[in-house]
Parts: structure tokens; sequence; C-alpha cells
């Protein structure tokens, strides 16, 4: 059953972000931030996919496999076509996701109201 | 003297920060830890889940799409989620287990862009929509535009 290795990684991320909350009273643009950008690196030393193989949504739905996907297309896209592909390749293989966030976000800002302030 | 009695600027924003951290609410550290550990690992099993039935669905999509669709669900789910005003709940339970994941994303553009909608479309919703998703966004194309110039060279 791989979904005890799927719950158990990210499970241990999402505590990770939790302690960094706790500890250092970040907030969670820069959790995020930090996040991605671990993914990125994970990704540039090649480490994202040894890990993603066994951990599968474990790591791929934190926002760490955002970074990843962001520095895979980089890195796939310039091998493919060359200095243009590290500007272009980092938001084609991520756009489904941002675009899905804008528009869902967009859409339900629309018809819902904050609830905030009850 | 202007100063007088009145304190400096330095003991000042020492005494306001000691003022701030006496106010700021004491979390528990071992269960909020726990819950989170717990949240996050159910929600990236529904992901699993979601990805599973999909290529169950459709044998032949490619995994890549697959994952792709996987994503564009969990943001939809908790965009959702946050204009129902569930998620703030579920964040108030899970603290990182809720930010960490690819949910949190999704919840970080659809709140600022909820709660400001009253601001109107352009500078409310379309303005706020990145509050917290610009930062995340800048910090990954920049990071990946680097370590794309970096394989250039290996």
């Amino acid at each position: 059953m791989y979904y005890i290795w799927v719950f158990l990684i990210g499970g241990l991320i999402c505590m990770l972000g939790q302690m960094l909350i706790i500890y250092t009273n970040i907030t969670s643009a820069r959790i995020l931030v930090t996040f991605v950008l671990i993914g990125v690196v994970l990704q540039a030393f090649g480490i994202f996919d040894p890990i993603s193989a066994f951990a599968k949504a474990g790591i791929n739905v934190p926002i760490i496999g955002f970074g990843a996907s962001l520095a895979k297309g980089a890195i796939s896209a310039v091998k493919a076509k060359g200095l243009i592909g590290a500007f272009t390749g980092g938001l084609e293989a991520t756009a489904g996701g941002i675009a899905a966030a804008v528009i869902f976000a967009f859409i339900f800002a629309l018809i819902f109201k904050s609830k905030t302030k009850s | 003297m202007l100063r007088g009695n009145k304190m400096t600027e330095k003991e000042r924003n020492q005494a306001y920060n000691k003022y701030v951290k006496a106010k700021i609410p004491k979390t528990r550290a071992w269960p909020s830890l726990f819950n989170s550990f717990i949240v996050g690992g159910v929600i990236c099993c529904i992901g699993q889940g979601i990805n599973d039935l999909i290529l169950l669905g459709f044998p032949t999509m490619a995994e890549q799409t697959a994952w792709g669709y996987t994503l564009i669900a969990l943001i939809f789910i908790a965009s959702f989620l946050t204009g129902i005003g569930v998620y703030d709940k579920i964040g108030k339970f899970a603290g990182g287990g809720s930010i960490v994941p690819i949910t949190g994303f999704s919840n970080s553009v659809t709140s600022p862009s909820l709660e400001f909608k009253h601001e109107g479309i352009i500078y409310g919703i379309c303005v706020k929509m990145f509050t917290i998703a610009g930062p995340v966004i800048v910090v990954g194309v920049v990071s990946s535009v680097i370590v794309g110039i970096i394989y250039l060279f290996v």
C-alpha cells in the first residue's frame, strides 16, 4: 500500500511547515515561498524524482511539487530548445496550476461573500 | 530638549515587541504538529486518490497529464471550500497542514480576492488575488530561470 508512504511523507512535510510557524513565527506567504524554493533546489540536484517515485502525491501535492515542476520544466526546456527554454519552461510546466488557481479564485470570489467578518 | 523622559526609539521598539509577544496566542506545539501531520497526510492521500481514479478512468492518459488534472481538481476543491468558509476552519485546526499543500496555495489566492471583493473587481479581486501567490510565483520563476540557465552550461 503506497498510500502509507503518501500519508507519511505528505504529513511530515506539512508538519515541517507547522514547525516553521511555531518556532519562527513566519507568515504563510513565507512558508509557501520557502517550500517552493525547496522544491526547485531538490529538482535542480536531481533528488526530487527518486523521492517522488515512492512518495507520489506525498511530495507532489505539497507546494514543493510546484517548485519541482517549475525547475523540471525549465531544465527539460533548456535541453530541448536552449536558452529560451530557461525562460519558457518553468511557467509552461506550471501554467495549469496557476491558471486553475486564478480562474477558480475569480469565479468563487464573484459568487461567494466573505465570511471573515462574521 | 524634545525627548525629555520619553523612551528612545530602540527602547520603544523593544517594549512594543514585548507587548506583541505577550498578545500572540500561545499554540501548544505538540497537538498542532500532530494535527498538521494528519491533515497534511490526508490531503496528500486525497490527491493520490484523485490521481488513481483519473488513471483508472483514462488508462491511456500520460502520467504528467493526470497529475495536472489532479492538481487542478485539488485547487478547485480548496478554492470552493474557501468560498463557503470551510477551508479557514480546517486551517485553524491544521495550521501548516492546510498551508503547505497546493490547496493552501489555492486558498491563498481565493481568500484575499474574496475578502477585498468590496473594493471592486479590478482593484479588489484582481489585485489582491496575488498578495500571497505573487511572491510564490516570483520566487518560483526567478529560481527556475536560474536553474535553467545553470543547466545550459552543465
